[in-house]
């Protein structure tokens, strides 16, 4: 802990860099090159990189301690169980849920919504209900509502945002009527970064009796979370946004509320017993977890949040705060330079735009800087709307990132501009 | 071809002072294309007259390489006819999505210079866009997308 108080205290920018040097190390895949140039990984927020000691896990468990979970009564099986529910008491820890049944694994956050729109959704929601989002949805928390509003005739209602990318909070609350049933949040805007103010928000929809889910995938690996100090119903988030594998995540839900839905999926694992006349259904969460999950990637998301804790996700925050300080104040001396969605109260997330340049053709040029960014609507396209923009070019950064690297963005952005001047 | 020969002078002229930019008052085809990828789109505006286009414009938001592509093929197939607007649909569209490097691109004209595209498998889609819109158009069939292009769709990453 050492070096990371260091790493919050320090003020000298090369005590900083001491400190973050010893944290990418952990990072093979920062150490390839592009075309002879440093790769510079600014996609982030599109999925983060492994540490060697994920990796190590990964190849471990393959080597050693696979074989199917909850199933037989043989040593690798034992072994592999073991494994399988210790990742998940790591996951309730971290999020400080009440109990470990209360998290359940799932292929990732939009697999996470898509259970609770099945299990709780299709339960609940009746012809003439409203369902509350925001105008910062990601794409995986607008369509499967929209799925279900089509399905049961029900509504969406949209809490808008300003220009700052902040969603108006006075404006979400008039939202709220006799027919509300259900709302469904982003924790942080995974195109602008913007951190919605959440607890507010449910305790609002809770004096209303509605249920909230907020969709963390863009805030677990950037902010400290308590899912009981949230007091939110049902929290989903992915592996792979926070130095875990893909292909697994975690859907978090209250266990009376879990234990009121209807499974999403049917098949083994999920079963208490199996007649061709009636199946009773296992317990929460094995209730939801149908079929062979991904064993090795829940194990590896375990080490990822050990990895993560090691370091302290304060003191994450604190230095990628820094970084996002940095990286605002450079590009906004550029000029022809836009940032879009620049609120006060963000993750190390920068969407801009550059005069008369689409994004598209400034992604293919910092590529060839070595610098990965995103372009595109990311999945978000009613915020690319509402700032009346096609697209933006976004810069995510997480704590393995360097000044550095942002002074190599922002020579490349300059570069990218000298081409089109031509 | 390298990375950076595919913003050189030629496709960067045409991004700044695209040709046949604008519409036309009473088109007797018309196609919109998109590109769901980054949410670009185009919409193309003819007149043929005798199997011939007598007029063609076109109009939207797009990156550079989409641009010069729109702009490059209009002036490519203004006063053709609809079978050679045909063909050269086909031989652009082969010149991108071929394996092989083809040194035999001189039928294609000034159109050679976007080929280099092809070593930029996700923007593939962005210089044939306006090529499906124009096929989309001669035939009436009103609509175009990337995605309906087998080729290019198996070059390019998803969308999420």
């Amino acid at each position: 802990m050492k070096i990371v108080d260091a790493l919050v205290t320090s003020s000298a920018q090369q005590t900083t860099a001491l400190g973050i040097e010893r944290f990418r190390a952990d990072f093979p895949i920062l150490d390839i090159k592009v075309d002879d140039k440093p790769l510079v990984y600014l996609d982030n927020a599109a999925s983060s990189q492994m540490p060697q000691a994920v990796i190590d896990c990964l190849v471990r468990y393959q080597k050693t301690q696979h074989a199917n979970i909850h199933r037989a009564v043989h040593y690798l099986s034992n072994l592999a169980t073991q494994e399988y529910e210790a990742a998940r008491c790591k996951l309730q820890n971290f999020i400080g849920a009440r109990e470990d049944r209360e998290v359940i694994f799932t292929s990732g956050t939009t697999d996470s919504i898509n259970l609770v729109m099945h299990g709780y959704g299709r339960k609940f929601i009746q012809d003439g209900d409203e369902i509350i989002l925001s105008e910062l949805e990601h794409h995986s928390n607008i369509v499967p509502w929209q799925m279900l509003a089509e399905e049961k005739g029900a509504h969406i209602r949209v809490a808008p945002i300003n220009d700052a990318g902040e969603v108006l909070v006075e404006e979400y609350e008039k939202l709220f009527n006799s027919r509300t049933r259900f709302v469904a949040l982003s924790h942080v805007s995974n195109a602008l970064g913007s951190i919605n103010p959440v607890k507010r928000m449910i305790a609002i929809a809770h004096q209303h009796g509605v249920p909230v889910l907020i969709d963390g995938a863009q805030a677990a690996p950037h902010l400290k979370i308590n899912v009981q100090d949230l007091d939110c119903d049902f929290y989903a988030f992915s592996a792979h946004k926070m130095c875990g594998p893909t292909g697994v995540g975690i859907l978090y839900g209250k266990a009376h509320l879990l234990e009121s839905m209807q499974p999403f999926k049917g098949g083994g694992d999920m079963i208490a017993s199996v007649s061709f006349e009636k199946t009773i259904y296992n317990e929460i969460p094995y209730k939801f977890e149908a079929g062979t999950p991904p064993i090795a990637a829940a194990i590896g998301f375990g080490v990822a949040i050990d990895y993560l804790e090691q370091i302290g996700l304060d003191a994450i925050a604190a230095y990628e705060h820094e970084l996002l300080v940095y990286a605002a104040s450079q590009i906004r001396t550029i000029p022809g330079v836009k940032i879009v969605g620049d609120c006060p109260n963000k993750v190390a997330v920068i969407s801009f735009v550059i005069d008369g340049i689409h994004p598209h053709d400034v992604g293919t040029l910092l590529n060839q800087e070595g610098v990965a960014v995103r372009t595109g609507h990311h999945c978000a396209q009613p915020i690319m709307q509402r700032f009346n923009v096609a697209a933006t070019s976004r810069a995510s950064f997480s704590f393995y990132n360097t000044k550095e690297e942002i002074d190599i963005l922002v020579a490349g952005i300059r570069s990218v501009q000298k081409v089109f001047a031509q | 071809m390298n990375l950076k020969s595919i913003y050189q002078e030629v496709i960067l002229d045409h991004n700044r002072k695209p040709r046949n930019y604008g519409s036309l008052d009473c088109p007797t085809h018309h196609a919109t294309g998109h590109n769901p990828l980054c949410g670009d789109r185009i919409d193309l505006d003819i007149n043929m007259l005798d199997g011939h286009i007598e007029e063609i414009a076109f109009r939207g938001e797009s990156c550079a390489i989409c641009k010069a592509s729109s702009s490059m093929m209009t002036s490519a197939v203004k006063g053709r006819s609809r079978q050679e607007a045909e063909a050269l649909i086909r031989e652009f569209r082969e010149m991108l999505v071929s394996k092989e490097d083809n040194n035999d691109l001189d039928h294609l004209g000034r159109l050679k210079v976007l080929a280099g595209v092809r070593d930029l498998p996700t923007r593939v889609k962005c210089a044939i866009l306006p090529w499906h819109t124009l096929h989309a158009a001669i035939n009436s069939t009103g609509e175009a997308t990337t995605e309906a292009d087998d080729h290019s769709n198996k070059l390019v990453a998803n969308n999420h």
